[in-house]
């Protein structure tokens, strides 16, 4: 990293740590959203940026992350600390079942996509039946008493959960930094260049394969259990529907796939745009539904015709700093 | 002089259907052994079996003496089997020096892997030329220089080339199996897969002829290449 990536990474730091003093509630619920998706792009963006695994069925792990963790908390009044690692452990174990499937039998590319949206949309229909959780009907938390702080059952005000995501997606990026330029980190852009090649050259394409997954399972797991205890109603049709996976995947696509940078600026990119959109339409007083999915639409559009490395990698270059 | 590589009896299926059978061959250290056959006949089926990417379902695989029938090819590698594969499998978005580093990322060549890269530019000086260049935008002939370099960044001491000429032009093609004979005359064991039946036998201390995954015919590369049959299916002559 150059002294104006340090420098640029630094402000936006700052910044963002000191947010809450000044931002309205408003601010800091969008704030949230762009950092919840910057985090779970991240994850997505450890299987298909860096190992070159698609998968477009990143819902299961946020739907079964949550559902551990709350149903852990509403029915046997387990917090979400201890909820948190079994969440994790559930979403590798998926992760591991997944990836050694397909990888033990030579499935890929497409074929691989198609076996993550079949692990998503089985286990929505599982969740729809499963009565402990809620089945159809939904699973809802006490919502939160925003004045008051209890960090041990991470309840609290809109600040806390803030701070919370800013953490992992501080975190997270820290972690694939360091991911990209460990052994591992070659080793994926090996696999994702050209398996065949990578295998040829004594790289364990399986092994380091099954650890991208492993990793981005796990994160998505977390983002997952935050996603459970900040919105506190969830509902299999909707955590698991395939449109969540999109839109996992859309920030990392429009802020470039394989980037560290990438999916932080396109959640922030999304996210904003459509807000306002949103919000500008409701200013003049249309209503309009699916909006935000024309909007997702055109963007994605946009980037994959003019920009079709996303805008984080010409970006980087403008204001001068490293990928 | 003693066998590095030896196969006894090897069986490949890919599903129901057979590809190699009870294929046997063995091959002296600091010698060049070729296996040619037409298109189909079951080359590269043997080199990626021997490499661990393919599962045989009978035979044995030894290497130094050593049963790796069934071995992994990240395994393979690290005992120091090489392979150029088959139209060449550069990273095409990485430069000649990530491409090459690459391959010295081995736990066998990774402490060696600096000086191998010096030597590697060193032996090709058109890679040293163009070692930030993105290695998709060189030629063919370079590219195949750039896989053969990274094959050597991994210590092997047995290097099998699969189609080494493939999609080369014929002035290419000369100077890649120059490029085999210098390395051979360094030491290296090297087996060699080809359909350019011709320049194969040329260079070969040792040959076999593979037809739909059986080994027809064996012998010196100097002998087949006056046998009668060899020219008449393989050289048109």
């Amino acid at each position: 990293m150059n002294p104006r990536a340090r420098l640029l990474l630094g402000a936006l730091l700052a910044v963002l740590l000191l947010l809450p003093a000044f931002a309205s509630n408003y601010v800091i619920s969008v704030a949230t959203l762009i950092l919840y998706f910057a985090f779970t792009g991240q994850a997505w963006n450890v299987m298909m940026g860096f190992a070159g695994q698609l998968s477009l069925g990143h819902s299961l792990y946020v739907g079964v992350g949550a559902y551990v963790a709350a149903a852990m908390f509403v029915n046997l009044g387990i917090g979400p600390w201890l909820g948190l690692w079994v969440a994790i452990l559930v979403c590798m174990a998926l992760g591991a079942a997944i990836g050694f499937l397909a990888f033990r039998f030579g499935i890929s590319g497409v074929y691989f996509a198609l076996l993550t949206i079949a692990f998503a949309e089985f286990t929505r229909v599982g969740f729809d039946h499963l009565q402990w959780t809620g089945g159809s009907g939904g699973l809802f938390l006490k919502v939160a008493q925003r004045e008051q702080m209890d960090l041990l059952n991470f309840r609290g005000p809109p600040a806390m959960y803030y701070y919370a995501i800013l953490a992992l997606a501080a975190g997270a990026l820290a972690l694939c930094a360091w991911l990209l330029r460990s052994r591992a980190g070659y080793y994926w852009q090996a696999i994702r260049e050209n398996e065949e090649a990578a295998q040829a050259l004594g790289i364990n394409t399986f092994r380091y394969k099954m650890f991208a997954v492993l990793i981005s399972s796990a994160m998505t797991a977390v983002s997952g259990v935050f996603f459970a205890f900040y919105y506190n109603n969830l509902f299999p049709e909707q955590i698991f529907h395939i449109s969540r996976s999109i839109e996992i995947i859309l920030g990392p696509i429009i802020g470039g796939i394989g980037t560290l940078f990438g999916p932080v600026l396109g959640a922030f990119v999304l996210t904003v745009l459509a807000d306002g959109i949103t919000e500008l339409l409701a200013l003049f007083g249309v209503e309009v539904p699916g909006v935000k999915q024309v909007f997702y639409g055109v963007v994605l559009l946009g980037v994959v015709m003019f920009l079709p490395n996303g805008i984080w990698p010409s970006l980087a270059k403008k204001i001068g700093v490293g990928k | 002089m003693s066998a590095l590589l030896e196969i006894e009896g090897l069986d490949l299926y890919y599903g129901d259907a057979q590809a190699l059978s009870e294929v046997s061959l063995s091959v002296d250290e600091g010698r060049i052994v070729a296996i040619v056959g037409a298109n189909g006949a079951g080359k590269s089926s043997l080199i990626r079996t021997i490499a661990g990417i393919e599962k045989p379902r009978g035979g044995k695989v030894r290497f130094k003496g050593k049963d790796i029938t069934g071995f992994e090819s990240h395994a393979t590698c690290n005992l120091g089997i090489g392979q150029v594969a088959e139209g060449r499998q550069i990273f095409p978005t990485l430069s000649v020096t990530e491409n090459l580093e690459m391959g010295g990322l081995l736990p066998r060549a990774k402490s060696k892997a600096r000086q191998t890269l010096e030597e590697v530019f060193a032996m090709f000086p058109r890679l040293a030329e163009r070692r930030n260049q993105l290695a998709g935008t060189m030629s063919g002939g370079e590219q195949q220089m750039l896989a053969i370099g990274r094959c050597l960044m991994g210590q092997p001491e047995l290097i099998m080339f699969d189609e080494p000429s493939l999609g080369l032009a014929p002035t290419i093609v000369q100077e890649v199996f120059r490029i085999i004979r210098a390395l051979n005359a360094r030491g290296m064991t090297i087996l060699l897969v080809e359909q350019n039946v011709a320049v194969s036998l040329k260079i070969s201390s040792t040959a076999y002829v593979l037809e739909n995954g059986r080994i027809v015919m064996s012998g010196s590369g100097e002998s087949l290449l006056h046998d009668d049959r060899v020219r008449q299916a393989y050289l048109g002559l």
